[in-house]
């Protein structure tokens, strides 16, 4: 277990470092030393200014020494500062962070719940009414793009049936902290666009996996020792169909909690997603480089933690 | 096997069979009948029994000959995709117009006619889906190759590779990249192809893992065959049914991703008529009653990727009939 440990730790870390030299070499290296340091100055900066920031960001120093001094700072915790709105990239992200976790979270539970539920119905009564049901909407939401789906549902809810509704907010976030009742309210349509489109994929592995696990041996043995039906589903079938939808849940939940661009642009989401538009359209670099390391983190982060947990179900995967 | 004739009716084995038929016994009527059936050949015909395939492919060929006359369908109704209409083609306010019998699904608010330009979008939609699905399949099928049958060094850089481009958020890349270059055609091409290559790759890599210790292999290995020979000729045939299946999965992802990145203001620049563009458009519009703006792109963007997705499904329960069939 320490040796897969120790070289599923030093994967994880090897692509981390991949990624930053993607990041360094696109965003760095692409527009060169000038074109860099004029946006991350902003377009009024005086060229005193520019050569101030030349030399903090270490510009006119080699390539690598440069890369070096941003890979150092990104060690101890520092994604960069941000020029254009005078703060740190830290605290862009930290303050995006909470947006994105609470449409995230509640998507995925969402997503997660509704997906094993269907999925499991489908496989329990297979070409029932219900199963056709659920399959024919799983293969309807996963070809609905998300910013269509979205908008239909703002349409929808928020003014074709504004009447019932009354004022229903579709666009912006409240912290949970400053008023829990608005911070459901803002983020009913969020979830549910969030949590339909991806929903989808989870009806069909759910069904796969469950059909293909209720068809074993075992199953069948505890099936003809007379246990009831419910618990064989529930005990012995969802324990082992379960667990590439944890996976798939797993790895999914990482890489939304990087930022998910499209619902977050769409509903007015101040979370990491919404962040890097704005900074990718004002061409803030900082912004820009500090939140795609931080979302590969945490796609490496999950991607590694589902591959342990994989390893302690299963020990077959370790050797 | 002496009992069972020759049932795989390639053209020297038929001649064969011919000569062997004049100096033997003449063969018994019903024996004829039986005739030799290439796996394809089954798929085929299960996919052709297969209703909802039929309606699928049906619907996509309507698109597909809707997008090549598209010149056609606007010379005959007389309106061009990019022709504004400010007189009759807006309303007092200036804004989109309903659908009526001059402007069948109404218009935008340039005032220009929305069927002919969501004809016109079928274009973009349907080429930049095949064109990228292409980049993806050949770039999946030569990684996925080459990870497969060399193994060793190459396939953990290679996979290697496929992680960095899970981690790092590629949309975003796409859309910095879009955004510092000029967006273009052969650019939204070019990043919808090259962001979903791992799936194929993988999917290639797994197959190409267990083909590679079959005896075939192995003799074609002993017969002094070069890797690239082994790759190419003896293994990609035998890759080919999940190549086929993904690929008609994947061309409706890259049309949704190209609508994506249109959406985000970042696909192929206006004025060509786009289907993502026109919703991105119809986003500021609909609100206030205007809503053909936003149906109806919409519309043809979801029949257009839900038709590939059955269609899509299909293929695969036809080569694979094991899968049992998620959508009966």
């Amino acid at each position: 277990m320490i040796r897969f440990l120790t070289f599923r730790i030093g994967q994880a870390i090897l692509v981390l470092w991949a990624a930053t030299i993607v990041v360094f070499l696109l965003f760095f290296v692409g527009p060169g030393p000038n074109a860099v340091a004029r946006t991350f100055a902003g377009r009024l900066a005086t060229p005193a200014r520019l050569a101030q920031i030349k030399h903090d960001l270490h510009l006119d120093q080699p390539i690598y020494l440069q890369y070096l001094h941003w890979v150092g700072n990104l060690l101890r915790g520092n994604l960069g500062y941000d020029y254009y709105k005078g703060q740190s990239v830290d605290s862009v992200v930290g303050s995006a962070l909470p947006a994105t976790a609470s449409l995230v979270i509640g998507a995925a539970i969402l997503w997660i719940g509704y997906g094993i539920i269907s999925g499991t119905i489908s496989a329990v009564w297979p070409r029932s009414f219900l199963d056709r049901g659920f399959t024919t909407a799983a293969l309807v939401f996963y070809s609905i793009p998300t910013f269509v789906l979205g908008l239909s549902l703002i349409w929808v809810f928020a003014y074709k049936l504004s009447p019932v509704t009354q004022f229903f907010p579709f666009h912006g976030f409240v912290a949970i902290t400053a008023n829990p009742g608005q911070w459901f309210e803002y983020l009913i349509l969020p979830w549910l666009t969030l949590a339909m489109v991806t929903a989808a994929g989870y009806t069909r592995l759910t069904r796969t996996s469950m059909l293909e696990v209720l068809g074993e041996d075992y199953i069948r043995t505890a099936r003809s020792k007379g246990m009831p039906e419910r618990r064989v589903i529930a005990v012995h079938g969802l324990r082992a169909g379960l667990t590439p939808v944890v996976t798939l849940a797993g790895l999914d939940i990482g890489t939304a909690l990087g930022g998910v661009i499209i619902t977050e642009t769409l509903f007015g989401i101040p979370g990491l997603g919404w962040n890097i538009v704005q900074a990718i359209n004002v061409q803030d670099l900082p912004v820009i480089m500090g939140i795609a390391i931080f979302a590969a983190a945490f796609v490496v982060v999950a991607n590694l933690v589902v591959d342990i947990l994989y390893a302690v179900i299963d020990p077959r995967v370790r050797l | 096997m002496s009992m069972i004739p020759d049932l795989t009716g390639g053209e020297e084995t038929e001649s064969a069979a011919a000569v062997a038929v004049e100096a033997r016994e003449p063969v018994p009527a019903a024996r004829k009948v039986i005739q030799g059936r290439s796996p394809w050949q089954l798929a085929w015909e299960r996919l052709r029994k297969d209703r909802a395939a039929v309606i699928a492919a049906a619907t996509i060929a309507a698109i597909v000959i809707m997008a090549l006359m598209a010149p056609l369908i606007a010379a005959w109704i007389g309106h061009g995709p990019n022709q504004q209409f400010i007189d009759i083609g807006e309303n007092a306010n200036g804004g989109p117009v309903p659908p009526s019998s001059i402007f069948w699904l109404g218009t935008d608010s340039s005032g220009r006619d929305l069927f002919v330009r969501i004809v016109y979008g079928a274009r973009v939609s349907l080429s930049v889906g095949v064109l990228a699905t292409m980049i993806s399949i050949a770039l999946g099928v030569a990684f996925g190759l080459a990870a497969g049958y060399l193994g060793g060094v190459v396939d953990a850089v290679i996979a290697r590779l496929i992680d960095v481009m899970l981690a790092v958020p590629f949309l975003v890349i796409a859309i910095s990249v879009a955004e510092i270059w000029r967006p273009s055609f052969l650019l939204v091409i070019l990043i919808v192809g090259l962001l979903s290559f791992t799936y194929p790759a993988r999917i290639v890599r797994g197959q190409v893992i267990s083909l590679k210790e079959k005896e075939y292999v192995q003799a074609a290995r002993a017969l002094g065959a070069r890797p690239l020979r082994i790759m190419f000729v003896d293994l990609l045939p035998n890759v080919t049914a999940p190549i086929i299946v993904y690929a008609s999965l994947l061309i409706p992802a890259s049309i949704v991703l190209e609508a994506t990145l249109s959406f985000l203001a970042v696909g192929i620049p206006p004025p060509t008529a786009d289907w993502g563009q026109m919703i991105s458009d119809a986003s500021g519009y609909y609100q206030y009653g205007y809503w053909w703006y936003l149906l109806f792109p919409s519309l043809a963007l979801v029949i257009t990727t839900l038709a590939f997705n059955i269609l899509g499904d299909s293929v695969r329960d036809a080569l694979d009939p094991r899968g049992g069939g998620v959508y009966v």
